[in-house]
């Protein structure tokens, strides 16, 4: 009865009884959330324009953010250090397409999505060769990016807000804005969902599977650098994060793989499900939850909306 | 339709040799899909290649617009001879197709789908594209105009917004075929472009192919196994059967030969 009164309802009774602390978890779970969107956000590009799940999207924010970083050490002022870290972002883009996906044009899905796995460990390697195993910290200050934080009284208490956490928020929200827009609205937009559909019929409109190749992983290589910026100012950049980027699969499946919106709502769902469920119910278990309550989410969402909360239905006539 | 773009700066007049194929053969590994073909398609006509199951006839297609290259022959479009086609280079050539089995983009909707064949007549960077403004915004109009006539013509106003991948299967052939109309072709390949339809949808499709080949002057090769459809609509036939051409010239020239006769009913031995 005692364990029962723990699990269900004391939880709830400590949330009402502390709403500052309540509304502070929400907050953290928000920021959680912004970042795991962001990651997703990358996911869900290349997945859009060629139907493949790209296992290397959590290194490639380790790496675009790494890339900024030496920069910056070698000692080039923050712009330029930025505007050379998209440069590679676009090297990289195109050496992707010239050395795995053209070869690979028409191969089955899962044969790419082997060819995604290759390139990690590629980046891994070439990573590790450049820039160095240890974890690294973005100069934060260079980018101009706020300090501090700011302390909203709120029931009594008050909650404490991070102004980059802020400011990570509103770069992601533009960024998202845009790229939704770009993909429902423009010739290219659309010619990137046709290919995603099919190749065959994309290729006897005179679409170029080429060109759309690179626009679309140069553009998931800038979303990995924005999140790796975003992160590295909060704590740092090391290998270990694209453990961490992983989390974007519960978000996908949450939120469906070829959804802008999706991401979003999802990757904020689970930022929250989680420090909800490591704040409140953590202790209960001896904390830990964090790590997997996300994929325990997923895994519900798998069994009755298996397309996610705004992925396209999937019709299939037989 | 108002074309307004022409793509071709010499015009070839009707009657001209538009496109052609000489001596190509096509293998995968050790099977012969087509051997030592060769044919020609009239400016203005309507082509139609025709022959049993697994003679090349989609394979034939295939090398035309690029998609399989030919280890021998040559095919010349529009006077330009090449050993081999790139889909790109046929597309902006102005060769448009569609397919055996339906290939439309299924998420997207009717609209989308035909504004997907204006692809290579809109020019816009992808700045403007950016904040689809400007050139964009005034290009994405007039092109939308065009599309509006094709949706018109086609007779498919209703499903404008709907997912193709939602409609039945005789819509989604137009819209098809509505998608390949978009890129104003000289040579438009149609794949069985009644297959699988009902009666009423092959007269509609057989209206749509001569309304194409006579307002707009589109010359068009099309596959199609319907022999009625083909007499009926068809100024020339070519015909295949294991790979090699048996025959070739008009409806009723190639319906008496003795040889396709052979190949469609089969001979004693």
């Amino acid at each position: 009865m005692h364990s029962l009164y723990m699990v269900l309802i004391d939880p709830f009774v400590q949330m009402v009884s502390a709403p500052d602390l309540f509304l502070q978890t929400i907050w953290e779970g928000l920021v959680a959330g912004v970042l795991y969107a962001l990651i997703a956000l990358g996911f869900v590009l290349i997945f859009k324009a060629s139907g493949v799940f790209n296992f290397a999207q959590g290194m490639m924010v380790v790496f675009a953010g790494l890339t900024l970083i030496a920069f910056q050490d070698l000692g080039v002022p923050a712009p330029l250090a930025l505007i050379l870290a998209v440069g590679v972002m676009y090297l990289m883009a195109v050496t992707i397409e010239r050395t795995v996906l053209r070869p690979l044009v028409n191969q089955p899905d899962i044969i790419l999505f082997m060819a995604t796995f290759g390139i990690t460990y590629i980046l891994i390697g070439v990573g590790e060769m450049i820039f160095g195993g240890e974890p690294k910290d973005v100069n934060t200050k260079a980018f101009m990016l706020p300090q501090g934080s700011l302390e909203i009284p709120a029931f009594g208490g008050f909650v404490q807000l991070q102004k980059i956490d802020i400011a990570a928020a509103i770069i992601a929200a533009l960024m998202i804005g845009a790229l939704a827009f770009f993909f429902q609205k423009t010739r290219i937009g659309r010619a990137l969902r046709a290919v995603a559909d099919s190749h065959k019929a994309a290729l006897s409109v005179g679409i170029s599977l080429n060109q759309i190749w690179v626009i679309v992983w140069f553009a998931a290589g800038i979303v990995a650098l924005v999140a790796g910026i975003m992160w590295g100012a909060r704590s740092n950049v090391s290998f270990a994060l694209q453990v961490v980027a992983l989390k974007a699969l519960p978000v996908l499946i949450l939120g469906g793989f070829t959804s802008i919106p999706g991401a979003i709502i999802g990757g904020l769902i689970i930022g929250i499900g989680e420090k909800i469920g490591e704040f409140y119910w953590g202790p209960l278990m001896g904390g830990g939850i964090e790590s997997w309550l996300a994929y325990l989410i997923a895994l519900g969402f798998l069994l009755f909306r298996p397309q996610g909360l705004f992925g396209e239905k999937i019709i299939e006539r037989i | 339709m108002n074309v307004s773009v022409q793509s071709n700066p010499h015009t070839l007049a009707k009657g001209d040799t538009l496109l052609a194929v000489e001596n190509v053969s096509l293998a995968f590994g050790g099977v012969k899909a087509i051997t030592d073909v060769s044919f020609d398609i009239k400016k203005g006509e309507i082509r139609a290649i025709i022959g049993p199951n697994g003679a090349g006839k989609t394979s034939m297609l295939n090398v035309i617009n690029g998609f399989y290259h030919p280890q021998q022959g040559r095919i010349t479009f529009k006077g330009e001879t090449r050993q081999k086609m790139r889909p790109y280079v046929a597309a902006s050539q102005g060769i448009a197709r569609t397919f055996q089995n339906v290939a439309l983009f299924k998420g997207m909707s009717t609209l989308d789908n035909i504004m997907a064949g204006r692809t290579l007549k809109m020019k816009t960077g992808l700045f403007w594209q950016l904040w689809r403004h400007g050139p964009a915004m005034r290009e994405e109009v007039e092109h939308r105009h065009v599309v509006e006539e094709i949706i018109d013509f086609l007779e498919i106003q209703a499903i404008r917004k709907t997912p193709v991948g939602k409609l039945p299967y005789g819509l989604q052939k137009r819209v098809e075929l509505g998608r390949a109309l978009a890129m104003e072709p000289d040579l438009l390949l149609l794949d069985e472009p009644m297959a699988g339809m009902n009666l009423e949808e092959k007269e509609d499709m057989s209206r749509f192919i001569i309304d194409v080949n006579t307002q707009y002057g589109t010359t068009i090769a099309l596959i199609e196994h319907d022999m009625g459809v083909v007499m009926d609509l068809s100024d020339r036939v070519v015909v295949l059967e294991y790979g090699r051409k048996i025959a070739d010239g008009t409806p009723a020239a190639v319906k008496s030969d003795q040889k396709v006769i052979d190949a469609y009913l089969g001979v004693p031995h």
